[in-house]
C-alpha cells in the first residue's frame, strides 16, 4: 500500500514578488505522509505551510526537490488531490448543487450517475435543501460545508486543506471540525491539513508536522494517539498534548510576531 | 406601476413648462414648437412607413457596430489580461485611442467606407469597443486565482477555464462597460447620420431641422431619446437576471 504515500524530499522555496526583495519561504523540507493518514501542518502564521500545500497540490512549481504522489512526480493539479481553501473559493454565479457538479462534468462521471452523487455529498454535509441557493445567499460555515461537498465528490484520494475553518466562528468550527472527523471515519483519505490553531490539529490530526517561522524548517513531527474516543479533548492526554504542542510553536510565533 | 410614475413625475413638470414657455411668449414658438404640438405632428409621423424605415436602419447600425464591439472587445480584453504579448501589443493603442472623441473620425470613414451603413457601422464599433476592451481586461485581470486553482484541481482545461471560470467571474465588469458603450453607440449614430447619409433618425433630425420642419424634428429627437432610454432599462433588465448570483 506505499503506492499513495506523499514523499516531500528536501524542498526549498524562494518566492519571488512582483515588486521588492525575493522572500526565502521553505528551507529543505521533508516530510512521508502514509496513505489515509491525517497530517496536520502546524506552525505560526507565515512559516510557509500554505506555500507547502499548494506546491503539493501543483499550483506552485517545485524549484528545489520533489514531491511525489506514489512515484509519479507532482507537476500540475489533478483532481486526485482536492483541495479546500480558507476562503471557501465556490463558484459564486453557480448554485451549490450546480457547484458540486461541478467537478463531476470535469471528471467525466456518467451523465445519470452526477445529480445522485452530487445528491449523496450535499446530503452528507447537512445541505440538503440549499441545493439551488447561491453562495452569496449562504453563511460562512454553509458555504464551507458546500465547498468540501464540491471537493469530496469528485472522490480525490487525497485531501489537501488550507485552514479551512480559519475564518468561521469558533462554534462553527467546533462543529465542523466533528463533522470532518466523521466524514473521514465513512470514505478515509489521506489529508494534509494547514492551520495555526493547536487545538484544531490536535482534535484532528494522526500526526503533526510543526514548522518553525520563516524560512520554514521541519521542526519536529509528533504522534497522537491512534484511537480517540469522544471525550478525547476533555482529556488529560489531549491538554497535555496541546501543551507540548504549543511549546515548541511558541517561541516561533512570539518571534514571528516581533518581525510584523 | 405607481412608483413608476411617481419617480418620473419630474419629467411631467418639464413637459408642462415646456408647453407654457412658447405658449406664454417667454420664447419663440418657432425656436421651441409646444410639448402639444410635437406630439401631434410627432403622432402624424407614423402614419407612413418611412419612420419605421429610418429607425429600422438607425437601430441595425447601432447594434451592428455594437455588437462586433462586444465580440472584437471581450475578446482582446481577456487575451490582454493573460498574454503578456498581447498585453504589451494592444495595450499602448488601447490607452492612446481611449480619450480620443470618436466622432473625429466621421470625417475619415466618410473618405473611406462611403456614406452608407458602413461608414456608421464601423465608426460604432471603433467607439464603442475600448470600454468593452478596457472593462474585460479589467474583469479577467481581476478573477481571484482560487477560483482558477479550484477549476484545475476538478479537472477543467484552459479552454474551459477561459469559458466556464474566468468568464462569468469577469461578468459584472464586463458588463458595465457594455453599458457604457450602449450609450457611445446612440451618440456616435445620430451625430455621424446627421453629419452625411441617406437614411436613418440621426438623417431625418438633419432633414427637418433644414426644412424648418420644427415640431417634427423635435418628435423624432424624442424618438431617439425613447430608443436610448428603453434600450438602457432593458439592458439593466437583463443584466440583473445575468447576474442574479450577486447578492
Amino acid at each position: 500500500m506505499s503506492a499513495k504515500n506523499i514523499s516531500i524530499e528536501s524542498v526549498s522555496h524562494t518566492y519571488h514578488p512582483n515588486k521588492g526583495q525575493p522572500v526565502f519561504a521553505l528551507d529543505n523540507i521533508s516530510l512521508e505522509v502514509r496513505e489515509h493518514e491525517f497530517m496536520a501542518l502546524l506552525g505560526p502564521s507565515g512559516c510557509g505551510k500554505s506555500t507547502l500545500l499548494y506546491m503539493i497540490g501543483g499550483f506552485l512549481p517545485v524549484e528545489s526537490g520533489v514531491i511525489k504522489v506514489g512515484d509519479a512526480p507532482v507537476t500540475e493539479p489533478h483532481p486526485d488531490r482536492g483541495i479546500v481553501f480558507q476562503h471557501f473559493a465556490l463558484f459564486p454565479w453557480k448554485t451549490v448543487l450546480d457547484n458540486v457538479l461541478y467537478g463531476l462534468e470535469k471528471t467525466r462521471v456518467p451523465r445519470t450517475e452526477r445529480r445522485e452523487r452530487a445528491q449523496y455529498y450535499i446530503d452528507m454535509v447537512q445541505l440538503t435543501g440549499f441545493e439551488n441557493s447561491f453562495p452569496s445567499q449562504l453563511s460562512g460555515g454553509m458555504k464551507q460545508r458546500a465547498a468540501i461537498a464540491r471537493t469530496l465528490a469528485v472522490d480525490p484520494d487525497i485531501l489537501l486543506m488550507d485552514e479551512p475553518f480559519g475564518a468561521l466562528d469558533a462554534q462553527t468550527r467546533t462543529l465542523m471540525q466533528d463533522e470532518l472527523r466523521t466524514i473521514m471515519g465513512k470514505s478515509p483519505k489521506t489529508v494534509i491539513f494547514v492551520t495555526h490553531d493547536v487545538q484544531e490539529a490536535v482534535r484532528l490530526a494522526d500526526r503533526v508536522a510543526v514548522m518553525s517561522r520563516r524560512p520554514g524548517r521541519m521542526k519536529e513531527i509528533v504522534d497522537l494517539p491512534a484511537s480517540r474516543d469522544p471525550n478525547f479533548t476533555r482529556s488529560a492526554e489531549f491538554l497535555e498534548m496541546v501543551e507540548y504542542l504549543w511549546g515548541l510553536i511558541r517561541d516561533e510565533a512570539a518571534d514571528a510576531q516581533t518581525e510584523h | 406601476m405607481k412608483d413608476t410614475f411617481v419617480r418620473y413625475s419630474p419629467l411631467l413638470i418639464v413637459a408642462i413648462a415646456w408647453e407654457l414657455a412658447p405658449r406664454l411668449g417667454l420664447v419663440s414658438d418657432a425656436l421651441l414648437p409646444p410639448f402639444s404640438l410635437i406630439l401631434y405632428d410627432g403622432a402624424s409621423l407614423f402614419k407612413t412607413n418611412e419612420i419605421y424605415r429610418h429607425a429600422a436602419s438607425s437601430l441595425f447600425r447601432a447594434f451592428s457596430g455594437l455588437g462586433i464591439a462586444i465580440l472584437f472587445g471581450v475578446t482582446a480584453g481577456t487575451l490582454m489580461a493573460f498574454y503578456k504579448p498581447v498585453r504589451v501589443i494592444l495595450g499602448p493603442i488601447v490607452q492612446m485611442f481611449y480619450p480620443m472623441p470618436k466622432s473625429a473620425l466621421i470625417p475619415v470613414m466618410i473618405i473611406w467606407l462611403g456614406i452608407g451603413s458602413e461608414s456608421k457601422i464601423v465608426l460604432i464599433f471603433l467607439g464603442c469597443m475600448l470600454p468593452v476592451v478596457i472593462s474585460s481586461f479589467n474583469g479577467a485581470r481581476g478573477v481571484d486565482q482560487i477560483y482558477l486553482w479550484s477549476a484545475r484541481s476538478l479537472g477543467a482545461s484552459d479552454r474551459e477555464i477561459i469559458w466556464e471560470v474566468i468568464l462569468p467571474a469577469a461578468m459584472p465588469t464586463i458588463l458595465n462597460g457594455i453599458r457604457t458603450s450602449l450609450a457611445i453607440c446612440f451618440v456616435l449614430l445620430v451625430s455621424s447620420e446627421l453629419l452625411i447619409s441617406t437614411e436613418g433618425l440621426g438623417y431625418l433630425i438633419g432633414v427637418l431641422g433644414e426644412n424648418g420642419v420644427y415640431p417634427t424634428m423635435f418628435a423624432v429627437i424624442f424618438i431617439v431619446i425613447a430608443m436610448g432610454f428603453f434600450a438602457d432599462r432593458l439592458y439593466l433588465t437583463v443584466s440583473r437576471r445575468v447576474l442574479a448570483w450577486l447578492d
